[in-house]
């Protein structure tokens, strides 16, 4: 017999310890109580609070999702913990006064915050488990009149803003994750970037699950004026435990007339062990509105972690002339799932939208596209290109291309491709035989395979991807 | 002795190939091993890097007096053996300086030397390049995806040059050339031969033996060399067949 490409073992997940400090947190379970101490811990207006038991009456009413390609245990969600934060000061004022431990983690992480190491040209918003701890260029941003900053305090600070745009991409009822998300989120970050003002520095935010018990439900809110552009990513890391937590976070994205805000997201949550224990549930919503002429909103994802994923980063292109991108690199190894992929919705003429997805799959993993380009009666010359690739590593994996396609114009164009290859052994030879190790074989490969999605990342997070992608699947052939 | 083969037996899926075949090998040499199609040319090559496919089931090699079934394909690599493919595999998305440069890099590593950034080894390239006279968008190209034969044949021949190998084993890098591709991978090939190194030229035809001058001819056959001689036998071949030689051959 060939010895052939079979899977082997994965490297540890080298971002899987705990932070030893004190938690504060709340009784595990969920009721309008539950939500009203969270306001109040947050020391919330009166309208956040309506807000969010509006949307937790909605979710009620609401039952679970079950389209997606894959099973998982029914998550019993009054044994999760609502509410988890360092316990020190309630505010941070200043670095100082952030824990220290809490500063070590996050320069484990590689996200030093300290003045002097923090990284030269890119501000970052900390958020560990429900509160953000740090954000750094905070001042210096505003005086160009960016916002950035930890939408607990953006709603205390610029209520108005906030209640204008909250919900208004992701109503409260839009699923059954987003409407849970709206009655019980926690922090996440807040940008608004100002008519005619091109953010001089990339914004981060960098997202620490640090509890066992405790669920993550970011919200974040993304706003840019007229003329305006910024690019943000977001990154996010978790212990190893071997129970599942729940992270449903919601993005709202707003572009207005000529904006431009690109949002890059390189996910490693943890992903459970070889046999599926453990891991993260990623369910996200993520939505970007392209409402004013000529906008643009760029989803860039690489999502390498998470037991399973699933979520579909979408753009309304509701602007003449608006367009749309998604580029996504999926990687599931073991017994990781992901059902993930995009929704365009043309509306305006002219609109635009590319799709890019790339997955890989090794092991026994599961990996779906799920993609929807539709096209509404209104939106002459719509035009989408679709491409998606999927790549397998070894014979027990799983690739699956669900695209729909609905268009109600016949001056719409709409262009779909796909692929399936698997890593050769002959390929694999070939690199092995000019001297490279098997593993860089594979990297050399799959980066290769990337391509396309990586070029559209920031700089450090395309090299940081790289290397992921390598790490993720060391050991897989052999 | 750079490689010493003794007595290999060598097959695939529990089929026998290589049938009991003896090879020695001196730096400085050029040995052209011809043979019919399927008498095993191409899986010696294989077996010689250490494809995972293929089984020695006897027999040893010894390459610079160490154990070479011991070693990994890629150890084998940076240890100065190198293949030329018969078929140059495709990698999409990888382009070939880039690729190029990984290799050469692993193999300075290795070597305890210095590592080059993608400027330096750009210089490099385009010295390199010339030998092959490839132009510089070979280079940024993905490796070899949509090359002609040609193409990838003198592609091969850079890598050559670029890794400086003590062992190339040349599978067929003659066959599907015309004429002008043909001088320019021989010529590659001679301004790359030196005292320290030792080529297997592999070849169907006795044409490539015209522009590289072997020290000696071993005919394949059936997973044995059944004939070994000089340059002159290669002629002989030529004109009279190798059922000729076959026939000849077992009386010996
Ligand atoms: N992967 C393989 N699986 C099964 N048989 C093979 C394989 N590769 C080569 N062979 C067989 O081994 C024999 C020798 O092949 P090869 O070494 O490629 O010959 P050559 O290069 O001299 O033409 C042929 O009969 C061929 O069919
Ligand atoms: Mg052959």
């Amino acid at each position: 017999m060939a010895k052939g490409i079979e899977i082997l073992t994965k490297r540890e997940y080298k971002y899987g310890f705990v932070t030893p400090i004190e938690t504060e947190t709340i009784p595990k379970g969920l009721n309008e109580d539950t939500i009203r101490l969270i306001s109040k811990k947050k020391d919330e207006p009166e309208w956040m609070l309506e807000f969010r038991l509006k949307a937790y009456r909605h979710w009620l009413k609401m039952k679970e999702p079950k389209w997606g390609n894959f099973k998982y245990p029914k998550i019993d969600f009054q044994d999760i913990t609502y509410y988890a934060a360092p316990k020190s000061k309630p505010k941070y004022n200043s670095l100082e006064e952030v824990d220290p431990e809490i500063l070590r983690t996050f320069e484990k992480l590689g996200i030093p915050l300290s003045e002097q190491k923090m990284l030269a040209n890119v501000a970052v918003d900390a958020v560990f488990d429900s509160v953000s701890v740090a954000t750094t260029f905070k001042e210096k941003l505003k005086k160009i009149g960016v916002i950035f900053m930890p939408i607990s305090e953006a709603i205390r600070e610029y209520p108005e803003l906030v209640r204008q745009y909250l919900g208004s991409v992701v109503p409260i009822n839009d699923n059954f994750y987003a409407a849970l998300n709206s009655a019980v989120f926690s922090d996440g970050s807040f940008v608004y970037v100002p008519k005619g003002v091109r953010c001089p520095m990339e914004l981060s935010t960098y997202f620490r699950i640090n509890t066992q018990e405790s669920g993550q439900f970011e919200r974040t809110l993304i706003i840019a004026e007229e003329g305006s552009y910024v690019a943000y990513n977001e990154g996010c890391t978790a212990p190893q435990f071997d129970t599942n937590q729940l992270h449903a976070a919601v993005v709202e994205l707003i572009a207005l007339d000529n904006a431009e805000i690109k949002y890059s997201t390189v996910q490693n949550w943890y992903a459970g062990d070889e046999n599926g224990v453990g891991g993260i549930y990623n369910f996200v919503t993520k939505r970007g509105a392209c409402r004013g002429k000529n906008s643009k909103i760029s989803w860039t994802q690489v999502e390498t972690g998470s037991a399973i994923t699933w979520k579909y980063p979408s753009v309304i292109l509701q602007g003449e002339g608006s367009i749309g991108e998604f580029y996504s690199v999926a990687l599931t190894n073991h017994a990781q799932i992901a059902d993930t992929g995009t929704k365009m919705i043309h509306i305006g003429k002219n609109t635009k939208s590319t799709i890019v997805s790339k997955g890989i799959s090794a092991g026994r993993a599961n990996n779906t596209y799920r993609g929807l380009v539709k096209v509404l009666p209104k939106a002459e010359n719509a035009r989408n290109y679709t491409q998606c690739d999927s790549l397998l590593i070894g014979d027990k994996c799983k690739a699956n291309t669900f695209p729909y396609i609905e268009v109600m114009n016949n001056t719409a164009k709409v262009e779909h491709e796909a692929t399936t290859s698997r890593i050769s052994e002959e390929q694999l030879f070939y690199l092995q035989q000019r001297g490279i190790s098997q593993e860089d074989a594979v990297s050399l490969i799959i980066n290769g395979f990337c391509k396309e999605v990586f070029r559209e990342l920031p700089m450090e997070y395309a090299v940081e991807a790289q290397k992921l992608l390598g790490l993720k699947l060391e050991g897989t052939v052999g | 002795m750079l490689l010493e083969i003794r007595n290999l037996h060598a097959g695939i899926d529990g089929r026998e190939i290589i049938k009991g075949l003896n090879l020695s090998v001196e730096k400085g040499q050029i040995h052209a091993i011809m043979g019919p199609n399927g008498s095993g040319k191409s899986t010696l090559a294989k077996v010689l890097a250490g494809h995972p496919n293929y089984e020695v089931t006897e027999g040893e090699i010894l390459y610079e007096g160490k154990n070479l079934l011991e070693m990994e394909p890629d150890e084998r690599a940076r240890e100065g053996i190198f293949m030329a493919f018969q078929y140059p595999v495709e990698i999409p998305g990888v382009s070939n300086s880039q690729f190029l440069r990984l290799a050469y890099n692993e193999k300075m590593k290795h070597l305890g030397r210095e590592e080059l950034d993608p400027i330096e080894f750009n210089e490099l390239l385009k010295e390199k390049a010339k030998l092959v006279q490839m132009t510089s968008d070979f280079l940024k190209r993905s490796v070899n995806e949509g090359f002609s034969g040609g193409e990838k044949k003198r592609n091969e021949i850079l890598q050559m040059a670029i890794l400086e190998p003590k062992l190339a084993i040349l599978d067929e890098t003659d066959s599907g050339l015309d004429i002008d591709a043909l001088r320019i991978v021989a010529e590659g090939v001679n301004k790359l031969r030196n005292s320290e190194n030792a080529i297997i030229l592999i070849t169907h035809y006795q044409r490539l033996l015209n522009y590289i001058q072997p020290d000696f001819v071993h005919i394949l056959a059936d997973g044995k060399i059944i004939k070994s001689g000089t340059k002159e036998l290669a002629i002989e071949l030529e004109e009279k067949g190798y059922d000729w030689i076959k026939a000849n051959s077992a009386h010996c």
